[in-house]
């Protein structure tokens, strides 16, 4: 759930919404709702019209998930093994880790403790299967606890919704009149097998029972976390410019990269002030690299931009995107490597200018000029994928064409004097005309064809002149001419 | 990395010994809108594969447009930038020539900027030569003022060619080259047909009319009357 400093009191009823195939759906309610009667997955419109005073505020899905993500490094507390569970759970192996906590009671009052200072909710259980305290968790007592031969009696009187089925399975199962665990627990297992002999695992309770039960294996598979590479400097009292310490930080954090055959691809340089603020800047590098003194110089016009405010005692300089890298020696008397000049140039010109003002012009399976060329970073791969043109181009391309007021000759033909920048050509010589149609799966309907003629003028200039349209074809009114490139 | 790979030592060393080491040089176009001058300096750089920086100021690239990928007939690796300044212009050149893997340096700058002085263009001649990367200034709308280029040219586009199937169609373009000021050689002028399939420009003389003898008008003058 989103956290926010002005939290609504308990009493008012607040739903968070996502976006349905109908409308917005409610996508979680707080107590008050769920005492008014608003249920998780209907509609909003609907729910208002249960509880007219509703307060309506949009989920965070995937901020959810990535805080949830947190908080499966922050579980790691009380047990090594930790895992994300769907969209709203955490699975902790905690096996051989809870008498480090005085026993399983004594860990979950403690987690419920932790959590709850952390403002987060938390319903907990203890069960020999992932099954078994994923039930237990939402449907179970406080706290549940589950010792390995008490499944079937402390799940038995669940409802099978416990059992982790989709919603066509508990209603095929309700229909049949298994409204609890144990009602599906007493079925012979023959029948079981024989009905939902094709059903998948969302879709089988056997399985699922299976699973309960201990005799399906369900692992539990850890996520890694990668060590957070690090420098920082404590000082003794608060200064305004990080200048002077920047070359040493550069150092350490290198040296660490390179104890760990690593190299980073982006740099966040924080500052603490006094007053509790925190500032940063961030640079990046176009290939993994762990070159203190290319490092450095990244951040020579940057640092300015940090704001002191009235001081700041700790700077910690961070690597991100670390990756492996290996060091491999080129050339045989140990010469300067080529390619390695050319990505840090980019590098600095990227720092200085902006990552958008660098790029590389690649090829596109269009027929349209301006859609014939896409940007892409500097020192991406090109796409494999490179158009091949055979027609003639000009070298140069107005990035929007300029329209021009034309003396026909014929109508269907090139223009026999046009103006264009206030100036007077003559046309002595033309090549065309290609027609080249829009492209309807991506122009607006009306968009017109343009038709493009090589022409060259009384003094040489060879341009790239363009007709839009044609006389009487129902999309506007007459043609007119752009001029959208000059030849060499 | 794939495509931006340097082979800058091995290509093209057959083709053309380079006696001549790499410089600056500048060029003039007569018109914002010639795109002559580019041309010819593309087609006097070194045929390697190694990428081109072509740096742009704000007013080149609205007035006179961008280079076009699918016009230019050599297939290497271009790295754009865009700035809105001269004076960054001069500064990320000056960068780039530090980078010995580039092919070249390519830059566009309108009009005359107070940072593109003697000192500027001596800077980026000094490096470029330490660098042997051959570097070319292009200057739109400009004054050819005090500069330190080593070559430095005057381009025009000419009537082109005969089409060699249609009459009607502009052939081989022709450029009126003026090397008005050189260090290495006799400045000069020709007129250069652009061979494009093969990439060459072929120099020939200026052809002009010959001075009239004072006889040959009054002969004239005999015959009409």
């Amino acid at each position: 759930m989103e956290r926010e400093g002005n939290a609504p009191p308990d009493d008012i009823p607040v739903v968070l919404a996502r976006e349905g195939q109908h409308g917005p759906v409610i996508h979680a309610a707080n107590r008050c709702a769920r005492l008014e009667g608003i249920q998780a997955g209907s509609r909003v419109v609907d729910m208002r019209a249960i509880c007219p005073e509703l307060q309506v505020a949009y989920a965070d899905e995937a901020g959810d998930r990535a805080a949830l993500d947190r908080l499966v490094l922050w579980a790691r507390r009380w047990c090594p093994w930790t895992v994300r569970d769907g969209d709203d759970g955490l699975i902790l192996d905690t096996t051989g880790a809870d008498h480090l906590w005085g026993g399983e009671a004594a860990m979950l009052i403690e987690m419920e403790t932790q959590l709850s200072l952390l403002g987060l909710t938390a319903r907990l259980a203890v069960a020999p299967t992932w099954g078994a305290a994923w039930a237990l968790a939402r449907f179970g007592p406080v706290r549940a606890i589950c010792a390995a031969d008490e499944a079937y009696f402390k799940l038995g009187p669940l409802p099978v919704t416990g059992l982790r089925l989709d919603g066509a399975t508990v209603l095929l199962l309700r229909r049949l009149g298994l409204k609890t665990i144990g009602a599906v627990m007493d079925v012979p297992r023959l029948s079981l097998t024989r009905r939902f002999v094709k059903a998948g695992l969302a879709a089988n309770p056997l399985m699922r029972l299976d699973q309960v039960m201990g005799l399906l294996a369900e692992p539990v598979s850890s996520v890694d976390t990668k060590p957070v590479i690090r420098a920082q400097v404590l000082l003794a009292e608060p200064i305004f410019d990080p200048t002077l310490y920047l070359a040493d930080l550069c150092e350490d954090l290198c040296a660490q990269l390179k104890h760990a055959g690593q190299g980073c691809r982006r740099l966040h340089l924080t500052v603490f002030k006094t007053d509790g603020d925190v500032s940063h800047v961030d640079v990046a590098t176009s290939a993994s690299t762990r070159d203190a003194g290319h490092l450095h110089s990244l951040f020579r016009d940057k640092v300015e931009r940090i704001n002191p405010g009235f001081g700041f005692d700790l700077i910690t300089l961070s690597a991100g995107g670390v990756e492996a890298m290996s060091v491999s020696q080129n050339t045989l008397e140990g010469g300067a490597d080529d390619d390695l000049h050319l990505t840090q140039l980019i590098d600095r010109l990227s720092a200085k200018f902006g990552p958008r003002a660098v790029t590389r012009p690649v090829l596109r399976q269009s027929h349209v000029p301006e859609r014939a060329e896409a940007q892409i970073a500097a020192l991406a791969d090109s796409p494999a994928d490179m158009a091949v043109l055979t027609k003639e181009r000009p070298l140069r391309l107005f990035d929007h064409p300029e329209e021009v007021r034309v003396l026909y000759a014929v109508p269907e033909g090139p223009p026999a004097q046009f103006v264009w920048r206030r100036q007077t050509h003559r046309v002595t010589r033309y090549a065309g005309p290609e027609r080249i149609a829009p492209e309807w799966w991506k122009d607006r309907p009306g968009t017109r064809l343009r038709d493009y003629f090589k022409i060259e003028d009384q003094t040489g200039l060879r341009l790239w002149l363009y007709r839009e349209g044609l006389h009487e074809d129902g999309r506007g009114g007459d043609p007119r001419w752009f001029v959208h490139g000059c030849f060499a | 990395m794939g495509l931006l790979r340097v082979q800058k030592d091995l290509a093209g060393q057959g083709e053309r010994p380079s006696a001549v080491p790499h410089t600056l040089s500048e060029a003039f176009p007569a018109s914002p809108t010639d795109a002559s001058a580019v041309a010819f300096a593309l087609s006097r750089l070194p045929r390697t594969h190694a990428p081109i920086l072509w740096v742009q100021d704000r007013l080149s690239r609205k007035e006179a447009g961008r280079p076009m990928l699918a016009g230019l007939s050599a297939d290497r690796p271009i790295i754009m930038v865009d700035l809105s300044r001269a004076a960054d212009v001069l500064w990320v050149m000056e960068d780039g020539l530090r980078c010995r893997s580039l092919g070249a340096v390519i830059g566009e700058v309108w009009g005359d900027p107070p940072a593109l002085d003697f000192t500027a263009t001596k800077r980026l001649a000094m490096r470029a030569e330490a660098a042997d990367v051959s570097c070319w200034l292009i200057r739109r709308a400009a004054s050819p003022d005090l500069s330190a280029a080593r070559d430095r040219w005057r381009i025009a586009s000419l009537p082109s060619g005969a089409h060699p199937h249609d009459a009607q169609a502009p052939g081989a373009p022709r450029w009126a080259l003026d090397l008005f000021r050189s260090r290495r050689t006799q400045p000069g002028q020709w007129v250069a047909t652009y061979d494009a399939p093969s990439d060459r420009v072929h120099f020939a003389a200026p052809v002009r009319d010959r001075t009239l003898e004072p006889r040959d008008g009054a002969g004239r003058e005999r015959a009409a009357g």
